[in-house]
């Protein structure tokens, strides 16, 4: 282990093997193990008075315990499964609930108090000691393991036949290989899907909360409005998929207060677009701030900066939130004008 | 007394014969026998600290069974389905199916909510006591040999528990649970090179996808419970088979165990304790919801609650993940996301620094005796402070985890205690080390003085000369014994430069490492010299001269 053993003598001294044995007080050294100190009665073990009384208490424990038990199925039956309760100071709980809880926790209570109370007054409470035994095994042993072992493995000829040896290592080397190919199928491989979403030119931004096209008059200035692509519907299969990536958030800021000149390019008289998903690990951001405009992830409290092209101002995000670009279609309606530039959400090895 | 016998003794006249010839065929066919005979009647010892173990234990029963009970009627699908039930602010929405059948249990089958109550509210309980017990552990040193392995077992159940943990209340698929899982993609997504590939194998693709509830199911009730299983058997056949340590004390030494026989006492204290903590955490889910997913409501990737928080155990690596500046560095089309991965790493590391403790103290001390007297904390003050360091480290990042309850709640800046956590997470651990360390050599001078000058009464005695004394009373031997029974290591020297035979022998790097840290550990700074004999003979033959 060491280049170096510590030296025994470096070691503190062993303890004395009293064993337990009541030694008689060492005059020389004070600090010598007396050895058990006598065992002290407890009232129930010299009045019989007081035993009674602890056999009583813990009879009536399991009797409360056994009650508690029909009254947990009388609640079953009784209570319909619907009905809540005022219970101070708790407020309106579960009538059912509550019920079946107390009833099952006193039953299961009252058996260990009982059985506690037993053991505490009832059983015997001598200490009494017993001897350890070293887990080392004596020397004689540890020899007579390693040589059968060294047979052993002598009558295997498995050192002499190295070829045997290489090629069963070889084998179950390679055999695990075979599950670990078995797992390629747990999902498809990522390739660019996720620099992808469902925004393209003259895709319609739909309200989250009407289920209706924005019109650049239903974005106030100070309001955030969430927004997804039209022909998005719940009740596709991969809703949850796409909205991981689609999620938008619409606020207008008044265009003299935007930094950025590309932010600004891709407004549409100061509506801009911004993902709604945090670069940091995912989250969705709900939290705006209309006076300074920041938004806030709730999650793990990123905060960037709308006026500026979405810049990190605080936080764990390590980049700005991606801008989709938006304008407004002959109709009227904001529509995008291509996907993202680059892919939403947290960030990853192939995102560059 | 009396009683009990009588009772016993009607007892095993009318059972024992059938009992008998029961245990008898086993025996012929298993051999129980020797099992019992070296077990039945096995000596433990009294310590409070020694039931934290047990809770942890019987937490672990009680999350199997209601967790066998809750399978019955959760279905771990992610199809979507619209919701039907009684719970009248959720009707008409689209929900997992995950998500569906645990309204239905909470809501429709009686007596679900108390049993997934129950169940969440153990597993709470369940990685709290294991936190603990693996405190007490420590903090005593009953992790030195021969129970290495068993430190080790109990380790890897603690961090288990955690997956089992996170896999479990991902499960329901509620906004809540699905936001960690949002997290969780992150993160896996951080990982350099494979991250992408990692969580679509993972997801089944883009996230959510619709796969991850079935497979964490999986993992959850069968994976990781099961080698759970084998890993709690496994520790407490080592507790039997080491036989359990035990305090320093009259007639307690290291080759013998005090206490009392299993068979009857601890069958019926430790048998008695499962029901206690099983009905206090049916009493605790009776009155207090936890996880009320129907608020909560179902998962959709574009919305989340304010305040979210992981459960308490995950919440260090919540603190991590919050307080960590996001690092990215770009090249060569390529992102380096370091202000996820160095969280991600940072994870295990922090459980880790714990779990090799026990091996770099064997190291230091060199010493390979079996230990079965338990340390005071105080008379092991480098260990007792590196412990107090590592909470210290973990409570830091569990408040950067909940950096925005303690905004809210304390009307803080956020800004603020993200900068604090930043700053603590490098101080607090050095500052607490220092701080404990002195604490101990404090109560081991104050122990000094009390073996050597007796315990202070409280008594004020007025001298004929008119000086006021306090009457120190000695201590008895078994207060002296039990004061001065603890080892005290010498630092380690490095040895001779030159080997027997004169030849100069080359000093590792290695050798002056634990020569250092020895006498960091017990160098003349790091413990105070227990009271001698001589000593206290001097100090106690010289009466009234105070």
């Amino acid at each position: 282990m060491s280049s170096q053993e510590i030296p025994e003598e470096n070691l503190p001294a062993e303890q004395g093997d009293a064993h337990g044995a009541v030694k008689v007080a060492d005059e020389k050294n004070p600090f010598a193990d007396p050895g058990l100190p006598p065992h002290e009665h407890r009232i129930q073990d010299i009045d019989e008075r007081a035993a009674k009384r602890s056999e009583r208490t813990v009879a009536l424990l399991f009797t409360v315990s056994m009650l508690a038990t029909i009254a947990f199925i009388a609640a079953y039956v009784a209570i319909p499964v619907d009905k809540a309760i005022y219970v101070w100071p708790i407020g309106h709980i579960s009538a059912l609930n509550f019920a079946l809880g107390m009833t099952l926790g006193l039953a299961l209570f009252c058996i260990g108090a009982g059985a506690v109370h037993w053991a505490r007054t009832l059983m015997s409470d001598v200490e009494v000691a017993d001897e350890r035994h070293p887990i080392e095994t004596s020397p004689e042993v540890r020899a007579q393991v390693h040589a059968d072992f060294r047979a052993g493995a002598a009558e295997s000829v498995i050192g002499r036949r190295k070829l045997i040896r290489n090629t069963m290592l070889g084998a179950l080397a390679m055999v695990p290989l075979a599950g670990v190919v078995l797992l390629r199928d747990l999902g498809p491989l990522p390739g660019t899907s996720l620099r992808h979403t469902t925004w393209a030119k003259g895709k319609k931004l739909v309200n989250m909360n009407t289920m209706e096209p924005l019109r650049p008059s239903d974005v106030a200035v100070g309001s955030l409005t969430f927004a997804m692509p039209d022909g998005l519907d719940e009740h596709q299969h991969d809703f949850q998929k796409n909205i991981a990536k689609d999620a938008l958030m619409i606020v207008r800021i008044q265009p003299d207060d935007i930094k950025d000149k590309r932010e600004l390019e891709w407004s549409h008289e100061g509506i801009v677009a911004f993902s709604k998903i945090c670069t940091h690990v995912g989250c969705p951001i709900s939290l705006y701030e209309q006076q300074t405009h920041h938004v806030l992830c709730p999650c793990h409290q990123s905060t960037f900066d709308l006026a500026d092209g979405g810049r990190v101002i605080f936080g764990p995000a390590g980049h700005a939130l991606p801008q989709l670009r938006i304008t407004v279609g002959e109709d009227g309606y904001l529509e995008a004008v291509s996907d993202f530039a680059e892919p939403v959400g947290p960030a990853f090895w192939e995102r560059g | 007394m009396s009683t009990t016998t009588t009772t016993d003794a009607r007892d095993s006249r009318a059972k024992a014969p059938a009992g008998e010839r029961v245990a008898d065929w086993a025996d012929g066919r298993l051999g129980i026998y020797s099992l019992a005979k070296a077990n039945m009647r096995k000596i433990f010892p009294d310590h409070w600290s020694f039931m934290l173990g047990e809770v942890a234990l019987y937490s672990f029963i009680i999350i199997i069974l209601t967790g066998v009970y809750l399978t019955l009627f959760f279905h771990p699908s992610m199809n979507e389905v619209e919701y039907h039930g009684p719970y009248v602010p959720l009707q008409g929405q689209l929900m997992s199916e995950a998500f569906n059948s645990t309204m239905y249990i909470s809501f429709e089958v009686r007596g679900g909510l108390l049993i997934r109550q129950i169940h969440h509210w153990a597993a709470l309980i369940f990685l709290a006591a294991m936190f603990v017990h693996m405190m007490r552990v420590f903090f005593t040193g009953a992790f030195r040999k021969p129970r290495e392995v068993n430190w080790v077992f109990g380790f890897l159940l603690f961090v288990l528990g955690m997956f089992t943990g996170f896999t479990g209340y991902s499960l329901p698929d509620d906004l809540l649970s699905g936001t960690g899982v949002r997290f969780m993609e992150g993160a896996v997504l951080s990982v350099p090179i494979v991250g992408t590939y990692l969580s679509f194998f993972l997801f089944g693709g883009e996230f959510p996808g619709g796969d991850f509830v079935a497979r964490f199911y999986s993992v959850h009730i069968l994976l990781l419970p099961g080698i759970m299983l084998g890993l709690l058997v496994a520790h407490l056949i080592l507790v039997l088979y080491h036989k359990h340590t035990q305090f320093a004390g009259p007639g307690k030494t290291n080759n013998n165990v005090v206490g009392m026989p299993l068979l009857p006492v601890y069958m019926a204290k430790a048998g008695g304790f499962f029901f206690l903590v099983f009905g206090v955490i049916a009493i605790i889910s009776a009155i207090a919801t936890i996880n009320p997913i129907w608020s909560i409501g179902p998962y959709r990737p574009d919305q989340v609650s304010t305040g979210a928080q992981p459960d308490w155990y995950m919440g260090f690596s919540e603190g991590l993940i919050r307080v960590m500046p996001g690092w990215e560095i770009n090249f060569w089309g390529h992102t380096l996301v370091l202000g996820v991965f160095i969280p991600l790493i940072i994870f295990p590391l922090v459980l880790v620094a714990i779990a090799v403790y026990p091996f770099i103290e064997s190291w230091v001390t060199g010493d390979k005796r079996e230990h079965h007297i338990l340390d005071r904390p105080r008379n092991a003050p480098t260990r007792t402070a590196f412990g107090v360091a590592w909470i210290t480290w973990y409570m830091v990042l569990l408040i950067g985890g909940g950096n925005d309850l303690w905004a809210t709640h304390f009307h803080l800046s956020i800004n603020a205690i993200t900068w604090f956590v930043r700053i603590a997470f490098f101080v607090a651990p050095v500052i607490a080390f220092i701080i404990t360390k002195r604490i101990c050599l404090g109560l081991q001078r104050r122990d000094h003085d009390k073996v050597l000058h007796g315990r202070e009464t409280g008594i004020i005695k007025r001298l004929p000369h008119g000086e006021f004394i306090e009457v120190h009373e000695p201590l008895s031997q078994e207060q002296l014994h039990t004061l001065t029974a603890h080892e005290q290591y010498k630092p380690a020297e490095i040895g001779p430069a030159v080997d027997e035979n004169g030849v100069a022998r080359k000093i590792t790097r290695r050798e002056k490492l634990r020569a250092k840290l020895s006498k960091g550990y017990y160098g003349e700074d790091s413990q105070i010299a227990k009271p001698t004999v001589e000593e206290y003979k001097e100090i106690t033959s010289g009466h009234g001269h105070h």
